[in-house]
């Protein structure tokens, strides 16, 4: 009943080819960002924006870089991890090593040399495919692990490999407070997020997906393998390395490379599984599920426990944690194998023909 | 020289356990398309349920005797192996079937931390040691041709050896059998194979229940050198170079991939490690199968994939 489309002529190429052709989505989306700049602000409390807010945010920019490689262009990766490291650490190091550098440059300079190392380490795609692929880029992961330990210049000389900011600021406005971080993340968010779609829909997006679904077919039509793989995984590392700057600079303060570890990799290609391959959209829904899932157990499970009469330790949650996490993932694999963003589109579907259902 | 002669026989000796790791991520390939993530989590679940046994056993049934304590164990641990391999057969690959090698590999991802997850719930996640009565002491070889002789580590040998053994068996059973040559058919092509009569489901829980014993065997023996623990599950990782470089679908190549993955991280971290740092074995493992990927994009020993539109 509220969500027909009738009526609405699309006169124009350009009406038809909106991101949003249906208004109620329109209305929707625009309703949502509202509410995330201003409703949030309001009612949310400092709790929940460190535990769940900004978490959120970086990881579903994060996860919508993912999703470029995975997602649309079918190079499975498990090096992601590495890099959102290097667009930490190359942030931390044009932060820290230019006088006066201007936060988003930094953060916009760690997305560059990780566009740098995406592209090094993408070179064995345009030769290798499928899973030995998704084996070698684990050398990524554990090359970048191992530099931010051991090479001293990265991390300006901590033996440790532990680096940490301070003073952040945007245009002269502090980034300091979860709220002021909250909403700095969520710009760079709504931003990222609206240049990723406009992106795949476009032609490249389009030559992403030919090369995902049979890549040999693809070169036939015309497509350029080596491009269209390449500026996958260029786009998608940029993208990533920015989200990994942010992880660092914006959400931790201080990190060091365990927080970028392979542990990392997995459960950005979580995210994209359980929110839905190919899918901008699903990367946020995964990302939420990931980010809440476990807050979700670690309240739940003790009251449940007690509940019965059992104390459960915090092993015993952590590991139900991996448990549940295992066993979601091959049952979203089973039932639903495109995602949260599938059941999202089929409740539209549905809405389409609500209360009537002719 | 007797330096470098040394560190090749650690690297060989090396080279043989990963193999052994990596032998199992090849028979899951090679009889069903999996790409099986979780063989290091088989690894783990294995060794945890053999250590736990080993040391419940005397308890429950006053058995003195470590030797069949630990026999006891091996046994009820494969009897495990056996169960989780029927379980994931009955509640997700049956499920799977003809889907994406990609949508298989997560699939086994998610077995992966599931298993991590529910080995350690049920039997903890301390540290534990299985005690097989391996010999520590390290012997002195070649000591008249070289000055001090070379150092071979006893236990690295024989563990050497179970793994020949092993591969030398599972060989056999792979090439001679009625049931490794039905393994073979499902490989090559699962609707013919299942045409002729060759029941899909039981091959399957088969090829699973190797693999688990495969991963309990390794399991046993890393498990005595390092203790059990949750980073018995990343030897999976120090595992895949090898297969990448292998082939995924050879168990010689497994070998051979193992031996030269084995060599190359010992040689590159004792030859090259000092100038950069250290600490490179494990991603100049994935860099030196990475090489050789780009010569042989199907890994040294692998099938060649032909694509067609």
């Amino acid at each position: 009943m509220f969500y027909r489309e009738n009526g609405q002529f699309k006169t124009t190429y350009t009406a038809d080819q909106q991101i949003f052709a249906i208004a109620q989505d329109r209305w929707a989306i625009l309703a949502l960002i509202a509410f995330a700049f201003i409703g949030v602000p309001m009612l949310a409390d400092e709790y929940l924006f460190r535990a769940i807010f900004i978490p959120f945010l970086i990881l579903a920019l994060a996860a919508v870089g993912v999703n470029i490689l995975v997602g649309y262009c079918g190079q499975i990766s498990l090096g992601s991890g590495a890099f959102m490291a290097v667009g930490a650490y190359a942030a931390y190091n044009t932060f820290v090593r230019i006088e006066g550098m201007p936060l988003l440059v930094a953060l916009l300079s760690g997305g560059f040399f990780a566009t740098l190392v995406g592209i090094f380490f993408g070179i064995p795609s345009l030769r290798v495919k499928g899973l030995y692929l998704a084996v070698a880029t684990l050398a990524a992961q554990f090359f970048c692990d191992w530099a931010f330990l051991r090479i001293g210049w990265f991390t300006h000389g901590n033996p440790s490999g532990s680096v940490s900011v301070s003073n952040l600021q945007v245009f002269g406005l502090p980034v300091e407070s979860p709220l002021q971080k909250y909403l700095f993340c969520l710009a760079l968010l709504v931003l990222f997020a609206l240049l990723a779609k406009n992106l795949v829909r476009s032609a490249i997006g389009r030559e992403w997906m030919a090369i995902r679904d049979m890549d040999v077919a693809a070169a036939v039509i015309g497509i350029r393998p080596m491009y269209a793989k390449l500026s996958a995984f260029a786009v998608s590392s940029f993208i990533i390395g920015v989200a990994g700057a942010l992880w660092g600079f914006v959400h931790l303060g201080a990190w060091e490379p365990a927080a970028f570890s392979v542990d990392r990799s997995f459960q950005l290609l979580f995210m994209v599984i359980i929110g839905g391959l190919g899918s901008i959209m699903g990367s946020f829904f995964g990302a939420a599920f990931i980010v809440v899932l476990p807050i979700v157990l670690n309240q739940l499970l003790p009251a449940l426990g007690s509940l019965v009469g059992v104390e459960i330790s915090t092993a015993a949650i952590s590991h139900t944690e991996f448990m549940v996490f295992g066993a979601l993932i091959v049952w979203f694999l089973i039932v639903e194998p495109h995602g949260l963003a599938k059941l999202w589109s089929i409740g539209k579907q549905k809405l389409r023909l609500w209360p009537f259902p002719h | 020289m007797a330096f470098f002669l040394e560190t090749l026989l650690n690297g060989l000796m090396a080279g043989m356990l990963y193999s052994l790791v990596a032998l199992g991520f090849v028979l899951i390939f090679k009889a069903s398309g999996v790409f099986n993530f979780a063989q290091g989590a088989m690894v783990l679940f294995a060794a945890l349920a053999m250590a736990r046994f080993a040391e419940w056993i005397p308890q429950w049934t006053g058995i003195e005797s470590r030797w069949l304590a630990n026999t006891v164990a091996f046994v009820l641990a494969g009897a495990v192996m056996f169960v989780v391999a029927w379980l994931v057969e009955r509640l997700v690959l049956r499920h799977l079937v003809n889907q994406e090698a990609a949508t298989l590999l997560m699939a086994t991802l998610g077995i992966t931390y599931f298993m991590e997850g529910l080995g350690q719930t049920l039997f903890g996640s301390d540290i534990y040691k299985i005690d097989i009565g391996m010999p520590k002491e390290p012997i002195f070889a070649f000591a008249s041709v070289f000055e001090g002789g070379i150092l071979i580590n006893q236990e690295d040998l024989i563990a050497a050896a179970i793994a020949a053994v092993l591969v030398a068996g599972l060989s056999v059973f792979f090439q001679k059998t009625a049931t490794g040559r039905a393994l073979r058919a499902v490989a090559d092509d699962h609707q013919a194979a299942q045409s002729i009569g060759i029941p899909l489901n039981r091959i399957w829980v088969i090829v699973w229940c190797v693999a688990g014993v495969v991963a309990l065997v390794a399991g046993m023996i890393w498990g005595s050198k390092l203790g059990v623990q949750f980073s018995l599950a990343t030897v999976a990782l120090r595992a895949l170079p090898v297969i990448i470089l292998g082939g995924l679908t050879s168990v010689p190549g497994a070998i051979i991939g193992g031996l030269i993955i084995g060599v190359g991280e010992k040689l590159s971290e004792v030859y090259l490690g000092p100038f950069v740092g250290g600490g490179i074995e494990i991603w100049f493992a994935y860099m030196l199968a990475l090489v050789f990927l780009l010569f042989r994009p199907q890994g040294l020993f692998g099938e060649k994939i032909i694509d067609r539109v």
